[in-house]
């Protein structure tokens, strides 16, 4: 059998949203991988700039469907430090409250994937019914399971109460027995055993190469971690340990996630028992003075980075989002090289890449021989036209109702 | 009455609706062991009459001829091979000296008319699978054969009649069997494609793989024979390692066939829900070093069993 070329997407079903592997195969090994994203692209940073701070949290909510309150919590950090706003400590305890019980869902969402990608449906069905749990006080708290809507320029939305807090002790020791089920389950399936062991490998130096960051680069030994590094919120007054291992592959990832669910059950319990009292939030100028910010964040795949421009009006003059599947990006090239197929699925989920977080750029990529070309917003939208007309469709014709 | 027999019961249309509800026991099991609520008990035929309604597409690339022959080849040797295991008696019409291997061999045929289906319909996805599929089956095939031929040699026939009949008469030599039994439900996982063991069909590696060009009425046959596959491989171990319905007959042996198979079909289910899905090359090197030393241990434990009766 000689070479084959094997389209991993756009459309696959191991993929949960579009993007492309180009596998060159040599029977079940592949000796060459490229990767093509920006199937997913948006436009979100420029649409930021045509609205509000308040609409922009809306729409910077919907970056990621996962790790929508990450995403909003460093843009207001990013806008509240340009403004100079001091926001309360209970609101402060409240988005590490929500930010860690995303960090659950997302961890365990990861998990149920993970059992997919390497045929285990049956540990997906267990550990996203044990997700359900999480999701329910999300949707308590918040009014919503995904996107929800907590955080404000200055502080949150929506405050916690003693009813809220009975239910999320109820449910702690029910969540903290099931992660334990599922940390003696990765450590003693044999065939999951052998599907994550020694497959995907990263050595500590390649993950500091190539900056990987969050549960790839800790599974490397990476020590690294923002909340403890470069504490922000409450994240400094809490107890808790950054989780590393030294296996460097996919099992190690998957140690990671799982011990890291522990670690938040613990933050949770120790946060709403020193829950801070006052206001949750304070009065945001709708105008924001002039100036620059960089936010960071650990959000559950990793450091989340947002960089806001203010030009003294009540719009942005420039958003710029680094979400943590694009430090990862790089070093997927090392792990997937020389492997064989049936690895390529669980190689690539075991970053928990978010395809709709990272499409941000706007170059076209072209093929080997055309360089590519930077378009610019006129042109780009001309070029929208002009495909659409080859089609047959012309929107000079469509009219729009009121 | 030769007529019936092969077409009615318990030829063509009991092999066809006894499978199709082996699939609802099967899937049902696999949703209750998956905490879900699973299927209603006519989604299987309810799936095969919509694939049989749907329009079958050939690529433009395949091999037609190839690519239509193939899903009916392996649903007639399904269908052929059924015909030689005995139900509720100790015998069928059509048994002879040797018919053990003719089942094996008419058993063989399914996956090799899938690598043929699939690699004429030259998908790269297609391509990958089908050489999956033959891959694999050096791996389960060889167990398999040798642990089918333990019971013969104990019975002293090739004959599956013969050894249903050897087992009615001697109802405890079955315990013998145990090694084979736990040898041969593995091993027909293997040949059903089901987890641990669905590498040719493996999602989401290789989207359907080997099937994944099938539509329509094709695919419908491709769905059935593996059913019915699921379904003669019960009956086949029922009947050699499990000595049948013990010479019971009538409607007592009917039901002993019935709990047999369905205890088969469970153990299935359970091995389908309690594994993730292992790489090729790992398949090779667990049944290589642990399903082939097994199975002839077996054979050895059938020699020393036989010698020590006579």
């Amino acid at each position: 059998m000689g070479k084959l070329t094997l389209p991993i997407g756009p459309q696959h079903p191991a993929l949960k949203e579009p993007g492309n592997f180009e596998l060159t195969v040599e029977g079940e090994t592949v000796v060459d991988a490229k990767i093509n994203i920006g199937y997913n692209h948006r436009g979100i940073e420029k649409a930021c700039e045509e609205r509000s701070y308040i609409q922009g949290i809306y729409l910077i909510e919907r970056i990621c469907g996962i790790c929508s309150h990450a995403h909003t919590t460093c843009f207001c950090q990013a806008v509240e430090e340009i403004a100079g706003l001091e926001v309360p400590r209970r609101a402060q305890a409240i988005r590490v409250l929500i930010a860690e019980l995303e960090r659950i869902h997302s961890h365990l969402l990861w998990l149920g994937v993970a059992g997919h990608e390497i045929g285990f449906d049956t540990l997906l069905m267990y550990v996203w019914r044990d997700r359900e749990i999480v999701m329910d006080i999300l949707a308590m708290i918040s009014g919503n399971r995904v996107n929800y809507g907590m955080n404000t320029i200055g502080g949150v939305r929506r405050d916690v109460d003693r009813g809220h807090i009975d239910k999320i002790k109820e449910a702690l020791p029910i969540l903290e027995k099931r992660t334990r089920y599922y940390l003696s389950l990765a450590s003693e399936e044999a065939t999951f055993i052998a599907r994550t062991k020694g497959i995907g490998v990263l050595s500590q130096e390649m993950a500091l190469r190539y900056g990987a960051v969050g549960p790839t680069a800790r599974a490397s030994g990476v020590d690294r971690d923002l909340r403890r590094d470069e504490p922000y919120a409450l994240y400094g007054e809490i107890p808790f340990n950054v989780i590393t291992t030294d296996t460097a592959d996919i099992y190690g990832r998957t140690v990671v996630r799982v011990l890291e669910l522990l670690e938040c059950y613990q933050m949770i319990a120790y946060l709403i028992d020193h829950l801070p009292e006052g206001e949750i939030r304070v009065r945001a100028p709708r105008k924001i003075p002039r100036g620059e910010a960089v936010s960071r964040l650990e959000a559950p795949r990793g450091e989340d980075i947002h960089y806001v421009a203010a030009n003294g009006t009540n719009r942005p003059e420039r958003v710029r989002v680094r979400a943590p599947t694009l430090a990862n990006w790089p070093s997927m090239a090392v792990m997937l090289l020389g492997r064989y197929i049936a690895d390529v699925p669980i190689t690539v989920a075991a970053i928990d890449p978010c395809f709709g977080c990272t499409d941000r750029s706007i170059t076209i990529r072209g093929r080997d021989d055309d360089p590519g070309e930077t378009l610019s917003w006129d042109r780009i939208r001309r070029y929208g036209i002009t495909w659409y007309e080859r089609k047959g469709v012309d929107f000079r014709k469509v009219r729009v109702n009121p | 009455m030769s007529l019936v027999y092969l077409f009615v019961f318990p030829g063509t249309l009991f092999l066809i609706l006894y499978a199709l509800w082996s699939e609802w026991v099967d899937r049902k099991l696999y949703a209750r062991f998956q905490n879900r609520i699973g299927p209603p008990i006519y989604q299987p035929i309810a799936d095969v009459i919509k694939l049989l309604a749907k329009e079958e597409m050939c690529p433009d690339m395949a091999d037609r001829r190839v690519f239509v022959i193939a899903p009916i080849l392996a649903v007639a040797s399904v269908m052929t091979a059924f015909l030689y295991i005995p139900i509720w008696s100790t015998s069928t019409p059509y048994s002879f000296q040797g018919d053990l291997i003719v089942v094996l061999y008419l058993l063989t045929l399914p996956p090799l008319a899938f690598f043929l289906g699939a690699w004429s319909s030259s998908s790269p996805f297609a391509s990958v699978g089908s050489v999956r599929v033959i891959t694999q089956l050096f791996a389960y095939e060889a167990p398999l054969i040798v642990v089918f031929l333990a019971p013969a040699i104990l019975a002293g026939t090739w004959s599956i009649s013969g050894i249903t009949t050897f087992f009615a008469r001697h109802p405890v030599l079955i315990l013998t069997n145990i090694i084979g039994f736990g040898v041969s439900i593995v091993a027909w996982q293997g040949k059903l494609e089901r987890i641990p063991f669905d590498i040719p069909e493996a999602e989401t590696e290789i989207a359907a793989g080997s099937f994944v060009e099938y539509s329509g009425k094709l695919l419908a046959f491709i769905r059935l024979a593996l059913d019915m596959e699921m379904v003669v491989g019960a009956s086949l171990i029922s009947a050699v390692q499990l000595g049948g319905s013990f010479g019971a007959g009538g409607i007592a042996g009917l039901l002993i066939y019935f709990a047999k198979t369905m205890f088969i079909v469970f153990l299935l289910a359970l091995i389908k829900s309690v594994f993730a899905r292992i790489r090729m090359d790992q398949m090779l090197t667990q049944c290589w070093k642990y399903l082939i030393p097994l199975s002839f241990v077996q054979i050895l434990i059938s020699i020393i069993v036989k010698e020590g009766i006579s």
